[in-house]
Order: structure tokens, then C-alpha cells, then sequence
């Protein structure tokens, strides 16, 4: 071999094989896009689109969206409320774009939290013989608690305090994003765990630890590549789970306060008026929906991409 | 044949028709087949003695009766007994100390032995029995003794002058119930008499066949019952579960059920359910208020425990009346009415809006005016002064509220539009809502229940038992204020303490003349609404059921059990 044929090789890295594979995996590609776009929806939409999600419009209440002009041409509609408006007349799209934001970052970071807490965990007790027994019984403990009173307890004992240093959607944020993430990371130890077992006696483990390959070395090089795939599938089956936790919070009254959108709270309040208004659910459940899907897909996608034994056929 | 035979069926209707018209009411026991009623909160026993729940207290009135009730506009009529005691017909003493009732002749239980006093007598022991736990005990508080005149005649005893001796034997809450079947089941062994408590005998128009627990209850018709003609149905299921839209679709717009109880529901909902055509809904206003209550004391987290939300902290600036008053008149009712209740519902400035006796005249605040409100915040010194929105006191310390309520969906559309008109005049509200189960749970170790009060203002709706407002306007005396030493148990939500409104609450204890009772009531419910705006009503709430077009003879009655009159109804032919 000459340096001229080496060369491109060397630059190429192999974050690129896996984008590569990753583009042909089509559900992924589409749910990447999505998320992409529903993302921007949310983060510039409200830039665009720049009306108060909360400001009451009495007169104009029970809108129905612009295109229900389509068949019913005597329909309540406006262009100034293309999505309709809720029975205190609160614009829909303003709504959605503002819910969005909200459960987008209750979903994501109480994912990243739980994945984080789990990841950690798992690997700690399925690579450390000493720490798992005390590590998984401490898993069985917290999967044992009961989230609702928990978040009783931590309302009462935080609540306050949060709510003074962090003003009163921050506090809450805080709470609901921590609540979420300690007591959903347990299913992710437990893969995880089990995964890093089997890895554990697999040769090349063997092979590394023979040359003296010290523990960290070892964690972060050998084992956690080869789990990523359970952790990136437990992500976003995760994201779906926090993003739907948070919105039956909010319903009971332990969550956000009730003039603080989200998109669960959306769909709940719409629940009762859904046989005259069904675009008042099917809008918010679509995004929760297609959401949680997309993730899921980049989710499968990835764990495709990311194994090397698929990568490449 | 079969057009023969249709063509037959269809002279008989029309042959029929007219007749069944005339006397839709009338005609033989247990002529129009079987009733289906939905209530979705189950029924769990059939003893209003040991239960308070509303629907297990609906449900018993199908078979035990009291000596009487209270009809659909609030006066008592007699049930087992001759006619009601007053003191004009010589039934209740001169000096308001006890009230001798008469039974009728002739009366027999369901099982065919007669009732007697010592049933009425039994009853009155059977509640106030040592280590039982009865859930009607107010109903007899002050009663000393009942004692037997003659087999149809009893005396209630109080002690002291009792200006409204109609607590105990009537209402639906405080039924007659059989001696016999309940004499081993008093005090402590009450709860563990199942086949008494799952089917009481009675005198009412039916009897109980089966009881699943939690689930459904089938009633036949007693044979027995004193009107020949009564009841017109000749068995009852009485469903229980679900949520009040389910109930709502089986009556209205699927036609399962002929009778849905308490449709808490926005009134375009209902209404949409009713656009099916086989059910209507039915409404009728009692003395069920949601209001605003106002927290005399300071909420603030920064306090102690023990001093934060108690009478040694007032409140910075709700104990200001023009405050308060700005926020009521800030507030258009009318419209609450409309997005919340519609039809049942009506806009209200009065904590006690009925009976009509004890009815203010007041009307002040229904017309929302959020200049004037404007106005008296300038007047009273709160300026914005720093051009953020919201009003400061002299001292820089904003005029920014905490509102809390429980979770109800009409309850946060009342918060959202609450919150816009106080921020048209410069006071900021952040909302709060609390599961109801924890809200009105009264466990003195949480700190979000509506005794605790750890907000500025808090929203839900209160009603008061039978047709007397006493005990209830009783209830802001300034001793029944909830803090620490009573474990935060009281009435008097809003720590309101007025010297002068405890000494006219004293009067209205003494009075026995309806009329004055009539004006100290009004002057007292005027004490906390009109003067000082501590309490700031907004709705008189209905009680909202639904009924098949095809059930008649329903009259919906807030102030007994709604199914008080259930022996007179029947189908009306189509």
C-alpha cells in the first residue's frame, strides 16, 4: 500500500460509516427530520407567529381551524386564528408552539437525566462485582416507590423554597424534570447492567484486560461503545415516558400551573369538548405522537447505525 | 298476518294514546315496567346513618323514609307523619324547646309489621349510641330525649330554646329505620350488621332485592307502600360508576339510563349531549355558592409555621376593603356564568342566595366596572410605580396574589379569566391548582389544604344542610378561625373576626320570629359580602341532572335528596 491510498482513510472517521448507515435507514432519516422540524417549531415559531398563548379573546372563543372552511363554508373561522381557538378563545397554534417548548424540555432533559443516572448505575453494578448487589438493591428500592406520593412529599418539602429562588415556573420545572428522571432510570440500569454482564466475559474484554487496560480505560473504551445501543433504545422509549408523566402531572394539579400551557395539559383539557372540537386533541395528540415516534425511529436507526456487525450490509 | 297484526297495534296505540294522556300518573302499581338509574359515583351501603356520601344517602331514600321532607322549593312536607308541627298547630313547644310529631295510621314496614314510635325513638338512640360513629350525629345534636307519648306519637326534646327543631327525622339524611331489624346493631356493632345496612326494611316505595357493593343495586316495588297507585315502576337498577360525561351520554344521547345525577359538566358540553334528543337535563338552585375567599393573614413562605397564615401575621394588603372591593367589581360574573355553568349556574353577590327569607337584596357587585375599580386603588394609594403592570403599596411591596383552587376544568377557565381582568387593574396572579382530594382532605399535615389557606385567595363553592343558614353563617365566627391549636380545622376560612358579627350571630341563635330571622340572616350575609368583600361570591350554583323525555314526575329538589319524590314518577307515553 502507498501513503496516496492511506490518506483519505485516515480523515474519515468513523462517525462518518455510521452517518452513512444511518442514511439507510429510511424511518430514521424521516423521524430526524421531523424532530428537526418540529424542534424549530417550537424554538422559532413563537418569533414568528407572535401572539400570547395566554391573552383571553372572549368574543372570538371556539374558533374552528382554517381549513374546516373546506366543507363547511358557515364554520367560525379566521385567518388571525388558523389553528382555531379554545373556549376562553385562546389561539391554538400559540398554544401548541408554547406546550411544545415546555414538554419538549421536561422530555429531554428528564431523559437525559434518567439515561445519565441509569447508564452510571448499570455499569457501576454490572462491572464492579462488589458494588452490585448494593446497587441492584438499591434499584429494586426506588422501583418500589410509588412516583405520585413521592412528588406529594417533594412538593411539600420544595416547593416553597424552589418556587422562591427560581420563580414559580422554573421551581416547578426543576422539581417535575427531577421527579421524572430519579424515578424512571431504573429500567435503563437494569439493561445496562445486564448487557455489561455478558460483555464482561467476552474475549476481547479479555484481550484489553490482558494488556493491562486499567477499569476507566476499559468502561469508557470497551463496554460502554457496545451498550450504547440498549441506552440509545431506553433514551427514547424515555423521552416518550417524561413527556407523557409530565402531562398527567399537570392534570392532577401537581404539575405547571393551569395558565402554563404544555401539550399534554392541552389535550386533557380538550378531552370533554373532543366529539364538537376533535382538532383540539388531534392536534396536540398528534405532536406528543409524532414526537415520541420520531425519536423512537432515530432511536432504532441509530442502534443500527452505531453496531458494527449490521454496518455495512 | 303481520300486517294485520301491525295494523292492529296501531289502532290500539291510538285507542290508547288519549287515555294514557289523561292519567299518566295514575293506574296500578308497577304498570310502566322497569327504571334505570346512572349515579357515577357508586353506591357502597344503604345506610345514611353510615355514610354521608350523597349518593348512598339518594340511593336509601328508595326505602327508608323520614317523618318529612323538604320539597322542591324548601318547605317541609310531611312523609310518615300527619302534617308538620309548628307552633301555631301546637306541635312545637311556645318556648322552642321540643317538637311532638304524629305518625300516620296505619303505616306498616315492608315486611308487613306496623311502625310504631319506638322506631322514631330507636332511630334517635341508634345515632346517638355510644362508640358509634354516626355519620348524621349533627342531625340530633341538642337533643336530650325522645320520648313515647302514645304508639303513633313521640316528643323530641332539645336543650335549649331551638328556633329550628326540623333537624332530626327530617331530610333525607335522617330516615326512620326499623327497631327490629337494627336492635342488635347499636354503637360499635353498627358497621358489622351487613344484611341491615345492604337491605334496610322500609316504608318506602321499594324494597331492596339485591346489593353488589360498589356496583349496582336492584330495588322492586313494596307492596306494601301506603298510596295504592305508587310506585308506577315495578323494579329500580340503580348503577353506580364511571364519570359524569359517561352518565351524561347513557341518558341523553344513547337513552341506556332514564336518570343521571350531578352533571358537572360546561354547559356547551351538556348541552351537546342533550342535541341527541332522548334526554334533557333538569336544574334547580339551592344555596351552593362558588366564591372567592380572601386571606385576612399573611400567606408568605418567609414566615414561621405557626405564624405564617394565622391572625398574629395580617395580611399586607388584603385587610385594605377597597382592595378587596376592587377585585369584586373587577370580576363580570355574567360571563363566568355563561363559559362555566350556563344554565346552571346564576351570578350572584350573596353567600346565602337562598331561601328567599334569608335572600340579600344584593346586586351591587353584577356589573363588572373596571374603571371604578381603578379608581379605588388610586384613591387608596396603590401606584405603579415602577411601570411594570402591577401596582405597588407605599412601600414597594407589589400587589401580586396567590390563587388557588382545585383541579376542575371550569374551575381554571374561572382562574384564567380571573387572572386577566385583576391584571387589567394592576393586581398580578399566579394560579395554583390542587388535586381535590388533597384540597379538601383536611389532613392538618399538608399544607395545600383549603383550611391551611397558604394562598391570598382561594376559590370553591360551599352549601349549607336543610333549609337554615344559622350554623352556616356561624361558621365565620371569629373563634372558628383554622390555625395551629386546632389542628387547622374551622370554618371561618378567611380568618375574618368582626366583633359585631359575632354578636349578631348571637341574636340570630335566640331568635324564633321567621321573619327576623329573615333580616338578621340577610344583615349578616351583607356583614361579609357587600361591607367588606371577604368573601367575594360569583356563582349560585344548580345541581344539574339529566332525565329520559320519556320519565315523568321528576320535580329536582336541592334541598333533600333529589330522588325525594321518586314514588311518583313514571313514563309519559310517546
Amino acid at each position: 500500500m502507498t501513503d496516496a491510498t492511506q490518506q483519505p482513510d485516515r480523515v474519515r472517521s468513523q462517525w462518518w460509516d455510521i452517518w452513512d448507515q444511518f442514511k439507510t435507514h429510511r424511518g430514521a432519516v424521516i423521524g430526524l427530520g421531523f424532530l428537526i422540524f418540529i424542534t424549530l417549531f417550537v424554538l422559532l415559531g413563537p418569533l414568528l407567529w407572535q401572539v400570547d398563548p395566554g391573552k383571553l379573546d372572549i368574543r372570538n372563543k371556539d374558533m374552528r381551524p382554517i381549513y374546516t372552511i373546506l366543507w363547511d363554508s358557515e364554520a367560525k373561522v379566521s385567518w388571525a386564528k388558523p389553528l382555531g381557538s379554545d373556549n376562553l378563545g385562546r389561539d391554538i397554534l400559540a398554544n401548541l408552539m408554547q406546550g411544545g417548548r415546555i414538554s419538549m424540555a421536561v422530555g429531554w432533559t428528564a431523559m437525559l437525566l434518567s439515561v445519565i443516572l441509569g447508564t452510571l448505575i448499570g455499569v457501576l453494578a454490572g462491572y464492579f462485582k462488589r458494588l452490585d448487589g448494593l446497587l441492584m438493591r438499591f434499584t429494586d428500592l426506588v422501583l418500589a416507590l410509588p412516583l405520585l406520593p413521592l412528588l406529594l412529599v417533594m412538593m411539600l418539602l420544595f416547593r416553597d423554597s424552589l418556587r422562591a429562588t427560581f420563580g414559580p415556573e422554573n421551581g416547578i420545572f426543576i422539581l417535575i424534570v427531577v421527579a421524572i428522571g430519579i424515578t424512571s432510570w431504573m429500567q435503563t440500569a437494569r439493561i445496562v447492567r445486564g448487557d455489561v454482564l455478558a460483555l464482561k466475559e467476552r474475549e476481547f474484554v479479555l484481550a484489553a484486560r490482558s494488556i493491562g487496560t486499567p477499569s476507566r480505560r476499559m468502561i469508557t473504551r470497551h463496554i460502554l461503545p457496545n451498550v450504547l445501543s440498549p441506552i440509545m433504545v431506553s433514551a427514547t422509549l424515555g423521552l416518550a415516558t417524561a413527556i407523557i408523566t409530565e402531562s398527567a402531572l399537570s392534570f392532577l394539579g401537581l404539575g405547571f400551573p393551569s395558565d402554563f400551557p404544555t401539550w399534554g395539559k392541552i389535550l386533557f383539557d380538550s378531552v370533554d369538548r373532543m366529539t364538537n372540537y376533535p382538532e383540539r386533541v388531534i392536534w396536540p395528540g398528534l405532536c406528543i405522537s409524532l414526537t415520541v415516534l420520531a425519536v423512537n425511529y432515530i432511536g432504532d436507526g441509530l442502534r443500527d447505525a452505531l453496531d458494527p456487525r449490521i454496518r455495512g450490509q | 298476518m303481520t300486517i294485520k297484526t301491525a295494523l292492529m297495534g296501531a289502532v290500539a296505540s291510538l285507542a290508547f294514546a288519549p287515555m294514557a294522556f289523561a292519567d299518566g300518573h295514575e293506574g296500578e302499581r308497577g304498570r310502566d315496567g322497569e327504571l334505570r338509574i346512572i349515579y357515577w359515583q357508586a353506591v357502597s351501603i344503604l345506610n345514611p346513618y353510615l355514610s354521608s356520601g350523597t349518593k348512598d344517602i339518594d340511593a336509601s331514600a328508595l326505602v327508608i323514609e323520614p317523618l318529612g321532607r323538604y320539597d322542591s322549593s324548601g318547605n317541609p312536607v310531611p312523609y310518615l307523619a300527619t302534617e308538620i308541627p309548628t307552633v301555631a298547630n301546637g306541635g312545637v313547644s311556645e318556648d322552642l324547646t321540643s317538637i311532638t310529631w304524629t305518625l300516620q295510621e296505619g303505616l306498616v314496614w315492608s315486611d308487613g309489621t306496623p311502625v310504631t314510635s319506638r322506631d322514631v325513638q330507636f332511630t334517635w338512640e341508634y345515632c346517638t349510641a355510644e362508640g358509634g360513629g354516626c355519620a348524621q350525629a349533627a342531625k340530633f345534636e341538642g337533643v336530650t330525649s325522645v320520648d313515647i307519648v302514645d304508639d303513633l306519637t313521640v316528643t323530641v326534646n332539645f336543650d335549649g330554646p331551638t328556633p329550628n327543631p326540623y333537624q332530626p327525622f327530617m331530610g333525607g339524611q335522617s330516615p326512620i329505620i326499623q327497631a327490629a331489624q337494627f336492635a342488635d346493631c347499636l354503637g360499635p356493632r353498627a358497621p358489622e350488621c351487613t344484611d341491615a345496612n345492604f337491605a334496610p326494611i322500609g316504608t318506602g316505595p321499594f324494597v331492596v332485592t339485591d346489593f353488589r357493593v360498589n356496583d349496582v343495586v336492584s330495588f322492586a316495588a313494596n307492596e306494601n307502600y301506603r298510596v295504592a297507585s305508587q310506585p308506577a315502576f315495578a323494579t329500580v337498577v340503580f348503577k353506580g360508576g364511571g364519570d359524569a360525561t359517561a352518565a351524561g351520554r347513557a341518558v341523553m344521547e344513547t337513552g341506556e339510563f332514564d336518570y343521571a345525577w350531578n352533571m358537572q359538566l360546561a354547559p356547551d358540553v351538556i348541552a351537546g349531549m342533550a342535541e341527541g334528543g332522548v334526554g334533557s337535563p333538569v336544574s334547580a338552585f339551592g344555596a351552593l355558592v362558588e366564591r372567592i375567599e380572601v386571606n385576612l393573614t399573611d400567606p408568605s413562605p418567609d414566615l414561621d409555621e405557626g405564624i405564617r397564615s394565622t391572625a398574629e401575621a395580617p395580611h399586607p394588603f388584603l385587610t385594605d376593603p377597597a382592595v378587596r372591593e376592587a377585585m369584586s367589581i373587577a370580576i363580570d360574573r355574567e360571563l363566568l356564568v355563561e363559559i362555566g355553568y350556563g344554565q346552571a349556574g346564576r351570578p350572584t353577590c350573596n353567600l346565602v342566595p337562598a331561601p328567599a327569607i334569608y335572600a340579600s337584596d344584593n346586586t351591587g357587585c353584577l356589573t363588572q366596572d373596571i374603571d371604578r375599580a381603578n379608581a379605588l386603588l388610586d384613591e387608596a394609594g396603590y401606584m405603579d410605580t415602577d411601570g411594570d403592570g402591577v401596582r405597588e403599596m407605599a412601600d414597594g411591596t407589589p400587589l401580586s396574589i396567590l390563587y388557588q383552587t382545585s383541579t376542575n376544568a371550569v374551575r381554571q377557565d374561572f382562574q384564567a379569566l380571573i387572572k386577566e381582568w385583576w391584571s387589567e387593574i394592576g393586581i398580578e396572579t399566579e394560579l395554583r391548582n390542587i388535586d381535590a382530594g388533597v384540597f379538601f382532605g383536611g389532613d392538618p399535615g399538608s399544607p395545600d389544604t383549603f383550611q391551611r389557606f397558604y394562598a391570598d385567595v382561594e376559590m370553591y363553592a360551599n352549601v349549607f344542610d336543610g333549609t337554615d343558614p344559622q350554623s352556616y353563617l356561624g361558621a365565620y365566627l371569629c373563634d372558628k378561625a383554622p390555625r395551629p391549636d386546632t389542628q387547622w380545622q374551622g370554618e371561618n376560612i378567611n380568618r375574618f373576626c368582626d366583633p359585631a358579627y359575632d354578636a349578631l350571630w348571637q341574636e340570630l341563635t335566640s331568635t324564633g320570629d321567621l321573619d327576623e330571622r329573615g333580616r338578621i340572616g340577610a344583615a349578616l350575609n351583607d356583614m361579609l359580602t357587600k361591607d367588606s368583600n371577604v368573601i367575594i361570591p360569583l356563582v349560585d350554583r344548580g345541581r344539574v341532572s339529566a332525565h329520559a323525555n320519556s320519565l315523568g314526575g321528576i320535580e329536582l329538589n336541592v334541598w333533600d335528596s333529589e330522588l325525594w319524590n321518586i314514588a311518583g314518577w313514571h313514563r309519559i307515553s310517546e
